[in-house]
């Protein structure tokens, strides 16, 4: 029986890594995998609790499938900007975003 | 009488057809619209006039104040309202006869002097409106009636003058006139305030006992309007303007610069002497003081003067302040004990507007013959211009006091007033009156005779004026010669009743062998071709000569206080504090606030990751800052 | 429908037909029927209401109406009208028509123009329609914003650096005002934001009163030109399209008197009564000051805003001086004062976008080059300095008359020096005069300019025959007013 202590590492550890992704990436694609690994994390906690702490019930389930699918609308949008950005500035280095900065 | 209004309302009338409908019509047949208009509005005065004094007088003896229109115009609060009318009493009517016949012969004189002018129908217009407002003044009901009009003629003035507004001078010249008199106008303007606040009324007549109440302050109001007087009718020190308004067409100074809007000084104290009488008679006498000392200055100048309009402009000026210390050295409301000045000054103003609207009518002639305002440009025009020569000889003749024109019986009864007031008084204004006399025959000698100009004359042979300007010339020297025998003191005298005017023998004795000895002296220095003795006197007193010549400088000090004092000191260094300090505070604010968002808006930066780093360290603290609290 | 909300109502549906309107063409025939139609109305009111005060009606507002638009707050959108607002409307409407013609040669982004012109009357007109504290307050701030865009966009000269100060400093004016109303409104009990209501109640203690007094009389005098809080007018004016510096110098400023009056005065007297000495003072040196430095000046707009200064700090200054004869003189120099500025600036627009410039040192002669022009420039020139049988001299002379009615010596001397204003007006009014209009034009391309448009004149006419009507017969305009004055100020001195 693997005990939830176990699975909550490994989402720790995926939130983690994609915290250090997010802040330390430059580039908005990166960025955006970064985004998307904390979400899996916090998906995979919902999953967990709902397993472990509330067997009978079922809303961590479909929360998670809601956030997966929210999840893959928000990449499908910010991969259209980003592409947008890269055509415009042949470049998607976050620095280079400043022309709406004050 | 209430077919009186249209003597305001037609001037009116025609003022808004010319002034709107004038630049689509003929400049003859607007000038004979205007004229026209005048001519019915000067037979409606005469016909006033006849009727006011065939209506005999009332129980007491005087003729009774008509008051036949009179409309609230503008409420103020309190007791006080403007009202507008017209009130006839014997002043009044003898004014609207003065300026009709004046205007009327302005007018007419004009369709020959402004012929082929630019703007000749906006000429008419002004006309119209000048003699409206001018009518206005002298029949107003109440002090604040008299304050609008006299705004009104003070418009006109600074438009007449302007006519010529191509023409720096006149442009200068009209900016000054306005605002010298509008300067003298703020004093009658508090006076008024004050006349209001502690007489509870604008009207002439206010109750006894509230005047009585009011102490000194109803002398200090009747002073303050007199500065007001003394800046219309061009007193010292507020003179400066009138020689300069010379800019305008002669015509206009004949009419507002003559005869009659500069008397309207006179004629507001005339029109406030009950009340001087009774309440302020010291203030009174200042007036006669300031009257005199103006006739003195202006006299003394007009000896030096070589522009001719120049000359007379002054001789206004001192033939103003006779009418001023006439009125200022009565004592009592009786003309028979010390209120004799009243008639008098009333007297000469009526003599005075004739014969002085003749000598500027003719030195209009005379300007339109040579083309010129200088004294070297004349000299023997008797030749040329006969008609001319031989009216302007009767007003000179007039303004110098020789029996029987109409000047020596006006004057006379001035001298003996003054006698009677003091003879420091009597003598001074004698002796003005010779000083009179002799610039007055100097400047006809200058024009008449002496050394013609021969080049200017070969270049262009002077001639008579055409029929429109002699007519007046001739209608006004046969006035002058008759007016002295109207028996004036029957109309006006300073308590109502009638006065016989009777000659103070001595007096005329002593001011006919002056003005004789005046003229005589005058002949002897300019009547010939050269004038050895005035040259040398002029060389001899460089400085006096000089000094008078330039007015005694009294321009160059308004010119000083205006430019290097208020222009300089005031207005510049104000403007510059408002858009220095006032403002730089104001932007001072501005910059500051931005100064401010400009230190913290390194905190946007607007990178995510950096907000995401202190999001993430903000919420750690917390956390730690929760769990060690707990 | 009430007939006072169709004043806000007509520039809103205004700007409904100009959103829709294709054309030029169209724009135009819009802003005249609506103008037009405004004017129609103002008269049609100040008819009723004549005939309704001939009819012996006391109430003090007229024409009420009010429905609750935000309850727990007790604001109302309430409406209603006495003899100062119906003046007020009647002068806004004819700026509102002359302005539109002042700005038919405009040609850039027309349509956005006239929209935003419109929203600037709903605000004008809303704010003189309404006695409710909070609407007022929202009308205010709607004719505020407009004047940003308008000067920013259609401005000349420095116009983003005039908008940016013209508008912060009135928002200043504003936030001032905003803590002023609701100190009223909660000083007062909380229980109504309505005018007459709070007014009646009159139970907002003086410890109170004397701190939101001179908030809301600062709040409102910015916008009246309240010395020193006026440096945003000769900025703001000079960079200003010729229409909006009409509206602005014609009614806009007159909120603020307005608003010192009704608010400041009516609503917290004692402390107005006990306060009032430092804002005379304030206003006697705006008077003064105003004319002083408009004598310097050099760009004809610089001086009639200078001018307006003068001539708005003599409506506060009468507003002060709290008798029912200033007070009225106060409401005469407003409506005189807006017409003549409203001529004025309208002439100086039409000048402008002949010459090119506004420097009176390179102007000359134009009388010869644009006599119908000239010939306005004179008559509004007159009227500003107070000729009679022009708007001008009523109201002053009203004015001084009232102020001299205080027999002390303080308010002796302050009438004393702010009359002195006159003489400086005549100074610079015809310095100016004298220098652009007469004289020789010496600059060969002045030569062949053009007089005035048929629009030109038509707006012109329109604003001297309004200058020459109220100078000429005063007694019904002054007595519409008279009465509602006298009930303001017994409130006040009660």
């Amino acid at each position: 029986m693997i005990k939830m202590e176990y699975y909550l590492v490994v989402s720790t550890i995926l939130m983690f890594v994609g915290i250090y992704g997010f802040v330390t990436r430059r580039n908005l694609l990166a960025m955006l995998i970064s985004v998307e690994l904390i979400l899996n994390s916090v998906d995979i906690n919902f999953v967990v609790f709902n397993r472990f702490l509330f067997p009978g019930q079922l809303e961590g389930f479909f929360f998670t499938l809601f956030a997966i699918g929210i999840s893959a609308a928000e990449t499908a949008v910010a991969i259209a900007i980003i592409i947008n950005i890269y055509r415009n500035i042949r470049n998607i280095d976050a620095k280079s975003l400043r022309e709406m900065k004050w | 009488m209430e077919y009186t209004i249209l003597i305001l309302l037609l001037p009116f009338v025609s003022f808004l057809v010319l002034g709107l409908a004038g630049m689509k019509m003929r400049p003859v047949a607007a000038g004979l619209f205007g004229t026209a208009v005048l001519a019915a509005v000067a037979l409606l005065s005469y016909y006033t006039a006849f009727e006011y004094f065939s209506a005999g007088r009332d129980a007491a003896g005087a003729f009774p104040t008509l008051i036949p229109w009179n409309t609230v115009w503008l409420p103020i609060g309190g007791e006080l309202h403007i009202d507008l009318g017209i009130l006839l009493d014997p002043i009044s009517v003898m004014m609207l006869v003065v300026i009709s016949t004046v205007s009327l012969m302005v007018h007419i004189y004009s369709l020959g002097y402004m012929k082929g002018e630019r703007g000749f129908q906006r000429y008419y217009a002004f006309l119209s409106l000048f003699t409206m407002s001018m009518m206005g003044l002298v029949v107003a009901t109440n002090i604040f009636q008299m304050y609008l009009f006299w705004e009104l003629v003070g418009v006109s003035s600074y438009l007449l003058i302007g006519f010529y507004y191509t023409k720096r001078e006149a442009v200068a010249a009209s900016k000054k006139a306005f605002i010298v008199t509008r300067f003298a106008d703020l004093g009658f303007l508090i006076g008024i305030l004050v006349y209001g606040y502690y007489a509870g009324t604008f009207s002439f007549t206010p109750a006894a006992q509230t005047l009585a109440a009011a102490g000194a302050m109803i002398p200090l109001a009747l002073g303050l309007m007199f500065v007001g007087g003394a800046g219309k009718s061009a007193m010292f020190p507020l003179h400066i303007w009138l020689p300069d308004a010379m800019e305008g067409p002669t015509p206009v100074s004949a009419l507002i610069h003559a005869a009659t809007m500069v008397v309207a000084g006179v004629y507001l104290v005339a029109r406030m002497f009950p009340l001087f009488i009774g309440y302020a008679p010291e203030v009174l006498h200042w007036t006669a003081y300031v009257g005199a000392f103006t006739a003195l200055y202006a006299a003394v100048v007009a000896c030096v003067q070589s522009d001719i309009k120049r000359v007379l402009a002054f001789s206004t000026i001192s033939q103003i302040g006779f009418m001023i210390v006439a009125l200022g050295v009565c004592t009592s409301a009786d003309p028979h004990a010390g209120g004799l000045g009243y008639m008098a000054s009333m007297f000469h103003l009526f003599t005075h507007a004739m014969f002085k609207a003749l000598l500027f009518l003719g030195a209009g002639c005379i300007i339109h013959a040579v083309h010129s305002n200088e004294m070297s440009a004349m000299g023997g025009l008797r030749r040329y211009m006969p008609l001319t020569h031989a009216t302007f000889l009767v007003a000179c003749l007039a303004i110098a006091g020789i029996w029987p024109l109409s000047g020596f019986f006006s004057k006379d009864e001035i001298l003996t007033a003054c006698f009677a007031f003091s003879p420091v008084m009597g003598w001074v204004m004698t002796a003005i009156a010779g000083l009179t006399a002799f610039y007055m025959f100097r400047l006809y000698y200058g024009i008449f005779w002496g050394a013609e100009n021969r080049e200017l004359h070969a270049a262009h042979t002077p001639h008579e004026a055409p029929l429109t300007m002699t007519l007046p010339l001739v209608f006004l020297a046969a006035v002058t010669c008759v007016a002295g025998f109207i028996p004036f003191g029957k109309f006006v005298s300073a308590d109502g009743a009638a006065y016989a005017i009777h000659i103070d023998t001595g007096v005329a004795a002593v001011s006919l062998c002056v003005a004789a000895a005046a003229i005589a002296l005058a002949t002897w220095m300019y009547a010939r071709d050269r004038q050895p003795v005035a040259d040398k006197l002029a060389a001899r007193f460089s400085g006096l000569h000089r000094a008078a010549y330039h007015r005694f400088y009294i321009d160059e000090v308004y010119q000083f206080i205006t430019h290097r004092v208020i222009f300089a000191c005031i207005s510049t260094p104000l403007a510059w504090f408002d858009r220095h300090v006032v403002d730089g505070f104001m932007d001072l604010l501005a910059r500051g606030a931005n100064g401010a968002a400009y230190l913290i808006r390194d905190m946007q930066s607007g990178s995510v990751q950096r907000y995401c780093i202190w999001f993430l360290g903000g919420a750690l603290g917390l956390t730690i800052l929760i769990l060690l609290i707990c | 429908m009430n007939i006072l909300s169709l004043f806000p109502a007509v520039p809103l549906v205004m700007m409904l037909g100009l959103w829709l309107s294709k054309s030029t063409r169209q724009i135009h025939a819009v802003m005249v029927a609506g103008s037009s139609l405004l004017v129609a109305l103002a008269v049609v009111l100040v008819v009723q209401y004549l005939g309704l005060r001939g009819a012996g009606e006391t109430a003090p507002m007229l024409f009420t109406a009010s429905h609750v638009w935000y309850a727990p707050l007790n604001i109302h959108y309430a409406v209603g009208v006495d003899g100062i607002s119906v003046a007020m409307l009647l002068l806004s409407a004819v700026i509102v028509f002359t302005g539109t013609f002042a700005s038919w040669q405009m040609t850039t982004d027309i349509k956005a123009y006239f929209l935003w012109f419109c929203l600037l009357s709903v605000g004008v007109f809303g704010f003189f329609v309404s006695v409710d504290l909070f609407t007022m307050f929202m009308f205010y701030e709607v004719a505020l914003i407009p004047m940003y865009l308008l000067i920013g966009v259609w401005g000349s000269g420095r116009k983003e650096y005039a908008a940016m100060k013209l508008t912060l400093m009135l928002m200043g004016g504003s936030a001032l005002l905003l803590i002023g109303i609701l100190g009223i409104y909660f000083g007062a009990g909380a229980t109504t934001m309505n005018i007459q209501e709070i007014a009646a109640l009159h139970n907002i203690p003086l410890s109170l009163q004397r701190i939101w007094f001179p908030l809301v009389f600062v709040g409102f005098g910015v916008l009246g030109a309240l010395f020193p809080f006026h440096t945003w007018s000769p900025d703001g004016h000079a960079s200003a399209p010729t229409a909006v510096s009409m509206l602005h110098a014609g009614v806009l400023m007159k909120l603020g008197g307005y608003g010192c009056f009704r608010i400041a005065m009516y609503l917290l007297p004692d402390a107005a009564q006990e306060l009032s000495w430092i804002f005379i003072v304030l206003t006697t040196v705006s008077v003064v000051y105003g004319a002083f430095a408009a004598c310097v000046q050099t760009d004809l707009k610089y001086i009639n805003a200078y001018s307006s200064v003068s001539h708005c700090g003599l409506v506060l200054f009468a507003v002060l001086m709290m008798n029912t004869a200033a007070g009225t003189g106060a409401v005469l120099q407003m409506l005189s004062h807006g017409l003549m500025t409203a001529l004025f600036f309208a002439l100086i627009g039409m000048i402008y976008g002949r010459t090119h410039t506004r420097d009176i040192r390179q102007l000359g002669g134009l009388m010869k080059v644009m006599p119908f022009l000239a010939v306005g420039y004179v008559i509004a020139g007159l009227a500003n300095l107070g000729l009679p049988g022009l708007s001008g001299f009523v109201a002053e002379m009203t004015i001084f008359n009232g102020a001299f009615m205080h027999p002390d010596t303080f308010h002796r001397v302050v009438t004393v020096i702010a009359c002195t204003s006159i003489v400086i007006t005549a100074v610079y009014i015809l310095r100016v005069v004298g220098k652009i209009l007469y004289g020789t034009c010496d600059n060969p391309e002045h030569l062949k300019l053009s007089d005035a448009t048929w629009d030109e004149r038509l707006s012109v006419i329109c604003l001297v025959a309004a200058i020459a009507g109220m100078g000429l017969a005063p007694l019904w305009v002054s007595d519409m007013i008279r009465g509602s004055v006298s009930e303001i100020i017994a409130h006040i001195l009660s």
